[in-house]
């Protein structure tokens, strides 16, 4: 069925720019720390500009925060734990967090617009996907609050007191949800470090915590780069660490948090999507590309590995080259966008290198022929065929909108080239035959498995990886492990 | 007419089933609790941890295949064999502990019934630990535990019996497969022990035990890149530089606590798998 | 239970014995048929379900919506299928086919008129000779449950009384036992009683329930000689969706892949509003392509659409939102 006797061109119909409204952000010029409740400047007096990587303009002025800035904010956390949060009941701090929920689901159009003008990712992503799923995490772990001792780690689980918790800049505004929801529920108080690129819609989360008169100190949220991080990780009065972003920084921290502090880390992957030939072709390639080109590729459990069926190969890459020649990349504020922009010149140089290696290494380039804009950080989304297990593009986590196509001929042969990756986070099985999707998904030694499905995040579905890929979980009764004592 | 001459028994390692002495040929006097020249015991080495760690991951693989209710059968068999032989390991817990031996025998009393329970964990653990998640959409979403893999484990170095089975037992029982290095002073109750697993239908290399120096050998062990994760009981003072070696390859690792949850040591070598399926006609 | 016929069925008409599988390149027998259809690769509901819900999403503004909401008044099949049915409404009907928005000659007239057999002559000749076409249904419309003999010549009388288009029902019966042979034979057996008429095929996919019977249904038709596939007759619960569209029109791209030949797709029930229609437009435009953005290739079954479409497409101009009252009730 591969004689193409006939070309109908998809997406011919063109759609009109439909933007959503930039003035929407509300944003300030300048944002402090947010510190005991209330944004205060940093101690050195330094900003820095978080900017829009699809212009390159600047957004907001944001605080860098010094050690002593790290040190003030943990102080901050400390007092409140004893003082006022540790002394909490938990049906008043679930009613916190129920608040802190029904707060961002009224400003989600706000915030949304945030994500899309700081981050990058289309605005129908940030709509539907980020802002809703950062209020639904809220709402689920609120209900945890005051049911602890049901939670299945023993009678009176304590909570572990000061968290320190940083996270990446791919979801910026849904990992903070993802980090303070089941800290507070269990108990603890929090000192939050966005990522350098992506501070804002965390200042904005700042602003509802005021709303939600959230207990000053309980939340702290610190705006800096990698220092104010490491500061966060090395200060003695932080009881747990838990981070989001790449494993050569997850090393790092894993190595300086040592076993004096808790510590939960979510890292990088390769996710394997694994294609059998029986599989639901369409949705099959609607899979594909939602693996790898949701949020541009900057996603750790991304499939960025394909591995399908030598049977079914050419039929697959067919359609799935024509599914990505209709992807609509450009202006992230518009609705109709499907791939934004790289988040930064530094990660588009990134991209940039390892596709190179793509290439040099002998595999098929295929690069949509959409056009780019000539201002920002873009990158076309791009495939590579004829990939093999030991190329640079099949082992290393490229954090973009690249994927990397490889064949096998046996479910065996399929789990072993799945597993053949220092990582374990996410993988994809697409196959009609249920008997065999559990055989697969038995022996891949990830932390998710989606099948006949990619990419989807629940609050109540535990996350997180095995091997270099990290440990813990987040989400689900599982993601209450990492701040309780138990 | 002579006394007969007893056989002495020669200490050695459990690496994939067998019984090698160390490669390196090395062997270091072990003496009892009240200083009295016991045996010479083999002294592992690197390379000797290096081959217990191939046994292990050819074998966690097979032990991960088994039904949890044939692992519960072989644990149990295990703690079997141990108390048939409960006089005998009662003995080596006396002489290396220093205890008397109605404190002997209550030690390892409780040594088997920790390796009952453990037997008896295999097929609740999934069920304990795992579960449902109701997602808001068409999937069937469920979580169950895995094994991490190869846990390597610094035994307890005071409790010879009691403690190592604590080390071992937990993370096998979960489908990991084991190499540990046993009490540097106290080596002998662990190697008995562990001879019996021989005789338990435990698969080569699911248990690997390895005697010798525990500043020589654990260091070896933490940053070893097939292993997954990492028990640190008798690790001691040097347990805070293992635990950052071990970050090199993002290992779990385990240190044991005051107040301590009797689940922990069991959940540390446990990964979660989310499977999502879809729902639809 | 009764066993699929490995040999062809014998279908006569007037004595006559009708040439069915054997005569299509490739089928043998109803084995061969299932085996082909039974290959084709299943449909996951959820991810069908989740592709159109995205796609939903797809904002139309300014000129796109223009484009559309006329492109949609030009595939409309404007259709009265009731028991109440008078030559009266029909002949209006027909004015508002060939001239939907009297006061606005700028607005294309409609693809087609959709009647019963017995007003096809009156709406031919209501319809002089406009550019609208008769489309008539027929087969023992909606239900199917007649002798083969009995649709043929339900058929021939509507083809014979003028219809351009004749929209037969498949027998769902036949389908949901297994006899894909005899649904096979019955639309060649439609298709040759057509003539020169194109031929649409009903597929009644709320019967059909599942989308993996959608899809095969759909294959069967394409393979019989059907120029359309259609979702529905309009007279059950569950008519035309946007995924069993989805699915639908993937198929139909994948025939035209294989065999080069290009088979429309029309939805059918409980299409009423400009959004609904332009939603439909969004999924053919990315997944099937131009070749089905157009009304030789996709049709709405629809009545009470038109209006609305009417209406929008006036908003669109003026800015203001425009009173029911200015279009016809027809």
């Amino acid at each position: 069925m591969t004689d193409l006797t006939l070309s109908s061109r998809l997406g011919a119909l063109p759609y009109d720019p439909a933007p959503e409204s930039a003035t929407l952000a509300h944003l300030r010029q300048s944002y402090g720390l947010f510190v005991n409740g209330e944004f205060t400047a940093p101690e050195s007096h330094e900003q820095f500009a978080s900017l829009n990587p699809a212009t390159e303009e600047p957004l907001a002025s944001v605080a860098m925060a010094s050690p002593l800035d790290v040190d003030r904010a943990v102080v901050a956390a400390r007092r409140a734990y004893d003082k006022v949060w540790s002394k909490t009941t938990g049906t008043e701090r679930a009613k916190y967090l129920f608040r802190i929920a029904r707060l961002i689901q009224e400003r989600a159009r706000e915030l949304a617009v945030v994500e899309t003008l700081d981050n990058g990712k289309p605005i129908r992503e940030s709509r539907d996907v980020d802002v809703p799923l950062a209020a639904a995490h809220f709402f689920y772990y609120a209900g945890w609050a005051d049911k602890l001792e049901h939670a299945g780690f023993g009678p009176n689980p304590r909570p572990v007191g000061v968290a320190g918790q940083i996270i990446p800049w791919n979801f910026p505004l849904l990992m903070a949800a993802w980090k303070l929801a089941p800290a507070l529920a269990a108990g603890n108080t929090c000192v939050l470090k966005p990522a350098e690129t992506t501070p804002l819609s965390a200042l904005v989360l700042a602003e509802i915590l005021q709303q939600a008169d959230l207990p000053e100190g309980v939340v702290n949220i610190v705006t800096g780069d990698g220092t104010t991080g490491a500061a966060l990780v090395d200060h003695p009065g932080v009881d747990k660490i838990a981070f989001t972003g790449s494993t050569d920084v997850g090393r790092l921290i894993q190595e300086r948090a040592g076993s004096a502090k808790r510590l939960t880390l979510e890292l990088g992957g390769k996710g394997a999507n694994i294609v059998f030939e029986d599989a639901p072709i369409d949705e099959v390639v609607e899979g594909i590309i939602d693996g790898i080109f949701f949020n541009q590729g900057h996603v750790c459990c991304a499939g960025s590995r394909l591995l399908v069926q030598e049977s079914v190969a050419d039929e697959v890459l067919r359609r799935l080259l024509r599914r990505v020649d209709q992807l609509r990349v450009g202006d992230p504020l518009d609705k109709n966008t499907d791939v934004g922009a790289i988040n930064s010149s530094a990660q588009l140089d990134r991209i940039r290198e390892l596709t190179s290696w793509g290439e040099r290494e002998g595999a098929t380039r295929y690069t949509s022929s959409c056009a780019l804009p000539d201002k920002g950080y873009w990158f076309a989304p791009t495939v590579f065929a004829d990939v093999s297990q030991s190329h640079r593009i099949a082992r290393e986590e490229i954090f973009g909108p690249v994927l990397s196509v490889l064949t096998f001929r046996t479910p065996e042969e399929a789990v072993a080239k799945a597993n053949n990756s220092k990582y374990g986070l996410a993988c994809g099985v697409w196959s009609e035959k249920g008997s065999r999707t559990l055989w697969v998904a038995q022996r891949l030694r990830a932390g998710v498995i989606w099948a006949n499905t990619y990419n989807k995040f629940d609050p109540t579905s535990p996350f997180g990886g095995v091997r270099e890929s990290g440990f813990g979980r987040e989400g689900g009764r599982h993601g209450l492990e990492a701040y309780l004592d138990v | 007419m002579s006394e007969r001459l007893d056989v002495k028994k020669t200490y050695k390692l459990l690496v994939n089933g067998a019984f090698p002495r160390s490669e390196s040929g090395r062997s270091y006097p072990v003496m009892s609790a009240g200083g009295d020249f016991l045996a010479n015991v083999a002294q592992g080495s690197r390379k000797d941890l290096r081959d217990a760690v191939v046994a292990a991951r050819s074998a966690q693989s097979k032990w991960w295949a088994a039904s949890a209710y044939n692992r519960g059968q072989v644990l149990y068999r295990w703690a079997e064999m141990a108390e048939s032989r409960g006089a005998e390991l009662a003995e080596h817990v006396r002489v290396a502990e220093g205890l008397a031996a109605k404190d002997a025998r209550a030690s390892v009393a409780r040594a088997i019934d920790r390796l009952v329970w453990y037997a008896g964990w295999t097929d609740k653990v999934a069920q304990v630990l795992g579960g449902a998640n109701p997602v808001a959409g068409p999937f069937f979403n469920f979580s169950l535990p895995a094994p991490s893999g190869v846990v390597a484990v610094v035994a307890d170095q005071d409790s010879s019996l009691e403690g190592f089975v604590e080390c071992v037992a937990a993370p096998i029982c979960v489908g990991n497969a084991v190499v540990a290095i046993a009490s540097e002073r106290r080596p002998t109750p662990a190697i008995t022990l562990a001879e019996m697993t021989v005789t338990s239908d435990l698969p080569a290399g699911v248990l690997n035990v390895v005697s010798g120096v525990t500043s020589e050998l654990a260091p070896h062990l933490v940053v070893h890149e097939d292993v997954d994760g990492v028990d640190l009981t008798g690790a001691g003072a040097a347990g805070d530089d293992l635990a950052r070696r071990a970050a090199a390859s993002i290992k779990r690792v385990y240190r044991p606590r005051d107040d301590e949850n009797p689940l922990r040591r069991l959940r540390s070598f446990v990964e979660t798998s989310t499977v999502w399926h879809t729902i639809g006609q | 239970m009764s066993i699929a016929p490995l040999r062809p069925i014998e279908i006569r008409d007037r004595g006559v014995l009708v040439p069915a599988l054997i005569a299509v390149p490739g089928f043998r027998d109803e084995g061969e048929l299932r085996r082909f259809v039974g290959a084709l690769s299943g449909v996951d509901a959820v991810g069908v379900e989740g592709r159109v819900a995205k796609l939903a999403t797809r904002s139309l503004k300014k000129s796109t919506k223009a484009t559309a909401i006329d492109l949609a008044i030009s595939m409309v099949d404007l259709t009265t299928l009731e028991g109440a049915d008078t030559p009266g409404r029909v002949s209006s009907l027909c004015a508002k086919a060939m001239r939907p928005d009297p006061a606005d000659a700028t607005v294309t007239s409609v693809a087609a008129v959709c009647v019963y057999p017995d007003l096809v002559a009156l709406a031919r000749s209501s319809l002089g000779d406009s550019p609208v076409a008769v489309a008539s249904v027929a087969t023992a419309f909606p239900s199917g449950r007649a002798s083969l003999e009995v649709k043929l010549l339900d058929v021939r009388d509507a083809v014979s009384a003028g219809a351009d288009e004749i929209d037969m029902v498949i027998d769902r019966g036949a389908f949901l036992a297994g006899h894909w042979g005899r649904v096979f034979d019955e639309i060649v057996a439609v298709k040759a009683a057509c003539g020169a008429a194109h031929l649409k095929v009903i597929l009644e996919t709320g019967e059909l329930v599942t989308y993996d019977n959608v899809k095969r249904a759909s294959w069967i038709a394409m393979l019989a000689g059907a120029d359309f596939i259609k979702t529905s007759t309009g007279k059950v619960g569950v008519n035309a969706t946007l995924p069993v569209a989805l699915v639908m029109l993937e198929a139909a791209r994948d025939f035209a892949e294989t065999t080069g030949r290009v088979v429309g797709v029309k939805v059918a029930g409980g299409i009423r509003t400009t959004k609904d229609a332009l939603r439909y437009l969004v999924v053919v435009n990315e997944t099937a392509g131009d070749a089905w953005l157009d009304p030789a290739c996709f049709r709405f079954g629809a009545s009470s659409l038109l209006n609305d479409l009417l209406m929008q497409r006036r908003k669109q101009r003026t800015g203001a939102y425009v009173r029911p009252d200015e279009y016809s009730g027809d």
